[in-house]
């Protein structure tokens, strides 16, 4: 099991989290998985849903005092 | 103290200037000595790139000696760092001298990479570097009509520039006559038409308004020449006669060779500004791995606080203040319009609606630009 990569994406409205986990997954390898962090309650739903559409593969998503914490593997 | 700044933009000159005014009783006494290393002798101010690219403003206005930028008292090298030895406090250079340092400063900013996607650097029009501009203004020229594609890569810098060229190129066809034969659409890699949830909400009725169409969630993947189709990492495809893109960035090569930081982004504390496990690096500007928009005023603001701090490293020993991550952006609604957004990691932006009036403050700030990198503004 590799190490998750974590986004920290808190306080970004521009780019913003979505787009942080873009450019992230384009230094990941295939199976590598990323949590991203962020204060942006829309990023719950924003993330999982490009992600199916892209076909990667939504892990889980829990909230920690403000902060979600959104996981991700990169499956292509 | 042995400061030394790699990278003569808008990060770099700002905060040397900044330094070098700060620092002026301890220069003179020796106690401190400022360095810059740069790339070019000349500095660019990017933004203008997207006038140029419709003919709004000449290439060579785009330009000022760096030296002319810089304090005097600035030692300036035009001489590219070649690899950065951070354990032994050195960096090699294209002349292959080694510079020590006490304090350094990496602000070598981003560069496009389109060849990152296959098929984009031959069939693409991009507007980034004075080249590509040219050759998109020549083809713009060229134009009679058809279906005119505006495509964003993820990370780009200046996050204004999808919606701006748009809204410029909208104005261009218009002033040509030829609006009326010419659809344009507009991609974006997100569920909505800009990352800025707010400048979104205005965008998207405008581009309605203008008759441009647009997709979202669309990350390209790669380009077909022959068929002129654009294909997107979500699955679909978009046909164009042509097209304009906004390619993915990098950091700068060498920051990924000496393995500081993957594509070129190095990892950066983002209230310090110090490259993470650095005590004597900090990173300015583009190249950090800061979630916040790779823009000018993010590298102005940062020079700010770093000048002030790394002034204080000199004189108290310790630093004063932290970066609470502010960004200014002018977002241009056309040729005559504007608007801007303003916004910090605690605070969301609230963008007004354009007007003439903020139009006419981003053409004067095109100059002030100068005054800005002296740091005099
Ligand atoms: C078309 C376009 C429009 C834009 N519009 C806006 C806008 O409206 N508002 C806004 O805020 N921002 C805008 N930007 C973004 C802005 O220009 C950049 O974000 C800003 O310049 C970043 O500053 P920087 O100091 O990090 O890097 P840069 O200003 O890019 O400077 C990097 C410096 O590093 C030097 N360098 C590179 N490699 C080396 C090396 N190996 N050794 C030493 N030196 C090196 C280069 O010569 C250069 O001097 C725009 C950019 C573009 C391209």
């Amino acid at each position: 099991m590799t190490e998750k990569r974590v986004i920290d994406a808190r306080g970004s409205f521009c780019p913003g989290p979505l787009m942080e986990l873009i450019a992230g997954l384009k230094m990941m390898q295939v199976g590598e998985e990323a949590e991203v962090l962020s204060t942006d309650k829309g990023s719950a739903n924003d993330i999982p849903e490009w992600v199916k559409k892209v076909g990667h593969a939504h892990i889980g998503t829990n909230e920690e005092s403000g902060v979600w914490h959104v996981t991700v593997r990169k499956m292509k | 103290m042995k400061i030394l700044i790699v990278g003569g933009g808008m990060g770099g000159t700002i905060l040397a200037n900044n330094l070098a005014r700060r620092l002026q009783g301890e220069v003179k006494a020796g106690k401190a000595r400022i360095t810059m290393l740069s790339a070019s002798d000349r500095h660019m101010y990017q933004p203008g790139l997207l006038y140029v690219a419709v003919g709004s403003m000449a290439p060579d206005e785009l330009y000022r000696d760096q030296r002319s930028l810089l304090e005097p008292c600035i030692n300036f090298h035009v001489d590219p760092v070649t690899e950065f030895m951070l354990d032994a406090n050195q960096v090699k250079t294209q002349s292959g001298r080694v510079f020590d340092y006490d304090v350094l400063v990496i602000a070598t900013g981003s560069r496009m990479a389109p060849e990152t996607i296959p098929g984009l650097a031959e069939n693409a029009e991009t507007f980034y570097t004075e080249e590509t501009a040219v050759k998109m203004l020549k083809t713009l020229r060229e134009f009679k009509g058809g279906k005119v594609v505006i495509t964003v890569g993820v990370p780009h810098k200046c996050p204004m520039a999808p919606l701006e060229i748009t809204f410029m190129l909208n104005d261009y066809f218009k002033d040509r006559g030829i609006r009326d034969k010419v659809q344009l659409h507009y991609t974006y890699p997100i569920g909505r038409v800009h990352s800025l949830e707010n400048v979104a909400k205005w965008a998207a009725p405008e581009f309605e308004r203008l008759g441009i169409t647009y997709e979202t969630f669309f990350n390209m993947k790669e380009v077909d020449g022959a068929t002129k189709t654009l294909k997107s990492e979500e699955g679909s495809e978009v046909k164009y006669d042509l097209l304009i893109a906004i390619p993915a960035h990098r950091g700068q090569e060498v920051v990924e060779k000496s393995g500081l930081g993957q594509n070129g982004w190095i990892p950066t504390n983002r209230t310090s500004l110090n490259m993470e496990g650095r005590n004597n690096v900090f990173v300015l500007g583009d190249t950090t791995n800061i979630p916040i928009s790779k823009a000018g005023s993010t590298a102005h603001f940062e020079a700010e606080t770093l000048g002030d701090n790394i002034a204080a490293l000199v004189k108290l020993g310790i630093p004063v203040r932290e970066y609470d991550g502010k960004v200014f952006c002018f977002i241009e609604a056309g040729k005559d319009r504007a608007t801007y957004a303003m916004f910090d990691y605690n605070t969301p932006p609230d963008p007004k609606a354009p007007s003439k009036a903020l139009h006419w403050f981003k053409l004067a700030y095109n100059k002030l630009y100068w005054t800005s990198a002296r740091g005099l503004l």
